[in-house]
């Protein structure tokens, strides 16, 4: 890891990861929707960061890109829609629906980072790239957390976070591995307007028919008998 | 220039769809669009079977002979769910006004496009990319019916469907890391079979697995299938022919794509994960059809059947077994899309989608009984149709080449989800009519709908043109050995 031709910017980025991933596990413990929430903010501006870093140490434009649309939409558009959209009183109030209690969700992380970890490690010995080291594992981790958060949740603004959570751990990765991917600024909006669209067209409708709820596993219509 | 028509066609559709003309005219000018599209998709489909891969546009777009295969079943699939959709949108949303249904078709032409750009878009990243929008630009069409059903299947749709895909792209972005290790090739399934042999192994295996996984969400695969029948169930009939006929064979033809990638590399053995997912969504599926009470999860059910069907022939290997796959990949869009548009023509007439709400159809409504019944015959693989054939090239390919244990457990499933498929129509089509309920009419074009897409539904079964059975051949030769 000495041999980073970057030791300065490789020490800022590992520092971004490990705050990184600490915005990871608090998402899926937190019990308010609001914690969370600036939890996701507070790891979608790490991910910039990071993106920053590494789009100067490796001179790509493409980064900043990725940057610009992170900013953008996941720390002011989407906070803003939902804070539109949901009702001050379900962020302060209320306390999140889950099918696990905060220890075993917390132990259970625990076992998902040590499982990036172990994913991630024959790919950093068959490629050497700068900045995997860190990126990579931090970001599966991450991703994993995500995939966790979106599984356990039952409310939708949970929910949502947790897909975006999961979605910056991709990008997180994607940064030190493909910065010369000249698509995947674009990749990162494909991901985001789905999520704005969602916000917009369905929370709004769904919370108009059944006022103060967003707790997605209460519409319970449709299960099997 | 075909290729770029024909996603040049849909998004013209869309756009004087929203324009004021489309007020009275979006429903005429979309299946006008859809059938012009067909042609053209038709055309494609011929030429590849016969010279191999077209390019267009420099190196934007490019179509072989399995991509064309599904341009050519989204082409069609989306002219009779243009048509179906004439009279029975307008009935759907005739107490909600015209700018509901003008939106319908914005979005339904999107969606087509997004459906037509996946096979067609040379650059893998920018394929990816259409997938995602094939969910964005369906959703709003799942929960066009606006009740709280029909609004949490949508939302299961978006959030679970989006997981995969980000877990998807993980993979691909992988891929594109071990075709730079492994020198410079285009990001292109072409590029991605001569670099694939150059790559690390470590980086292949969890890309495959990751796109496996993650687009194996959007087909439906179990164990992450959970969103697929509320989708399938809640969604406009038109949208569900789209939806089970098409975007599946669509995002499983991605899956698909990926067998020659990592076919040529020994340390990956890809295809008892293709069985494995296969089987398993196939066994699933069955168990869930024997006891379903909704007509059209049923359906939807089925649909989680054949593709794991497709799944297990690709993993079988083998030309016969290809072709066998491509065989079912058309049979099953043009059943399953001809079942939904019999469940739409009977759940609007009845007013309901529970099994045991329908009784006697026979009596009530000869049209509805006949089109159920044939196309639940046709989906669930009885002779003279198209999926009998393909199951039997499938089963006989796996026995000839010694993989008994595999064959015996589909055959298994088949036969199970045969006779569940079968006990239910035959209770709705059949059976003691419980009460004379008030029907309300079909629409014409619903009614020209049923016996258009059987055309094609009975001539698959007894007869294959002879370019169809080029192209399936030529489709099966390009899914590798």
């Amino acid at each position: 890891m000495n041999s980073s031709p970057f030791p300065v910017i490789f020490a800022l980025d590992a520092l971004t990861g490990a705050l990184f991933l600490l915005t990871a596990i608090g998402v899926v413990a937190t019990r308010q929707v609001l914690a969370s929430l600036q939890l996701f903010i507070a790891q979608s501006l790490l991910l910039t960061s990071s993106a920053v870093l590494l789009g100067i140490a490796l001179g790509s434009v493409h980064l900043f890109a990725v940057a610009a649309i992170t900013i953008g939409t996941k720390t002011l558009l989407i906070p803003w829609l939902l804070q539109r959209t949901v009702s001050a009183e379900v962020y302060r109030t209320r306390e999140i629906d889950r099918v696990l209690n905060i220890p075993s969700s917390l132990l259970l992380a625990a076992v998902l980072v040590l499982v990036a970890y172990a994913v991630a490690n024959p790919l950093l010995d068959a490629v050497n790239v700068p900045f995997a080291p860190v990126n990579l594992p931090l970001g599966v981790a991450a991703m994993f957390l995500g995939v966790f958060t979106v599984v356990v949740r039952r409310e939708a603004v949970p929910q949502l976070l947790g897909l975006l959570a999961l979605e910056n751990g991709v990008f997180f990765v994607g940064i030190a591995i493909v910065p010369d991917l000249p698509v995947i600024a674009e990749l990162a909006a494909a991901v985001d307007v789905p999520v704005v669209a969602l916000v917009v067209g369905l929370l709004t409708r769904q919370i108009h028919r059944r006022v103060g709820t967003t707790s997605v596993g209460r519409l319970a219509a449709l299960r099997e008998h | 220039m075909e290729l770029a028509a024909v996603l040049v066609i849909p998004a013209l559709a869309s756009a004087f769809s929203l324009s004021p003309l489309g007020r009275r005219l979006a429903a005429p000018f979309t299946l006008v669009a859809a059938i012009l599209t067909f042609v053209i998709a038709a055309d494609v489909a011929v030429q590849t079977a016969r010279a191999g891969r077209i390019d267009a546009l420099g190196d934007w777009l490019t179509c072989d002979a399995l991509g064309a295969l599904v341009l050519a079943l989204v082409a069609f699939v989306a002219t009779t769910a243009a048509l179906f959709s004439w009279g029975y949108i307008r009935v759907r949303s005739a107490h909600t006004g015209w700018r509901k249904e003008q939106n319908y078709y914005v979005l339904y032409n999107l969606f087509v496009l997004s459906l037509l750009a996946v096979p067609v878009l040379a650059n893998v990243a920018l394929m990816w990319v259409a997938v995602e929008l094939t969910t964005l630009l369906s959703a709003f069409l799942v929960g066009f019916e606006d009740t709280a059903e029909a609004l949490e299947a949508a939302w299961k749709y978006v959030v679970l469907t989006t997981l995969g895909a980000v877990l998807a792209l993980l993979g691909f972005l992988i891929l594109y890391w071990g075709s730079r290790v492994a020198g410079y090739e285009p990001f292109t399934w072409a590029g991605l079979v001569v670099a694939a042999p150059r790559m690390p192994a470590a980086l292949l295996w969890p890309a495959f697995l990751l796109i496996l996984v993650g687009f194996g969400t959007k087909v439906g695969l179990v164990p992450m299938h959970t969103w697929l029948p509320d989708a399938h169930s809640q969604a406009p009939a038109s949208i569900c022919a789209l939806l089970s006929g098409v975007e599946t064979t669509t995002v499983l033809y991605v899956i698909l794509r990926l067998f020659p990638v990592v076919g040529g590399i020994p340390a990956l053995d890809a295809r008892p994960w293709y069985i494995g997912f296969g089987l398993l969504s196939v066994a699933i599926a069955t168990l869930l059809l024997i006891h379903v009470r909704d007509f059209k999860r049923m359906f939807a059910f089925s649909t989680v059947e054949h593709m794991g069907i497709i799944l297990v022939a690709a993993g079988l290997g083998g030309g016969e077994a290809h072709l066998g796959a491509a065989y079912q990949m058309t049979g099953h869009a043009i059943a399953k899309s001809f079942c939904f548009f019999a469940a739409g023509a009977v759940a609007m007439r009845f007013g309901t989608q529970e099994i045991a709400a329908v009784r006697g159809l026979v009596r009530f409504a000869p049209l509805s009984a006949l089109t159920l019944a044939g196309g639940a015959f046709a989906i669930a693989g009885a002779p003279p149709f198209a999926i009998f054939v393909s199951e039997l090239l499938i089963i006989k390919a796996g026995v000839a080449s010694g993989q008994y244990l595999t064959i015996a457990l589909l055959a298994f499933f088949v036969v199970i989800a045969f006779c569940a498929v079968m006990f239910h129509v035959n209770r709705m089509t059949f059976g003691a009519p419980a009460g004379g309920p008030g029907l309300s009419a079909l629409p014409l074009s619903c009614k020209a709908t049923l016996v258009v897409a059987a055309v094609p539904l009975i001539v698959t079964g007894i007869y294959v043109p002879v370019a169809l059975q080029d192209l399936l051949r030529a489709a099966a030769s390009a899914m590798g050995g």
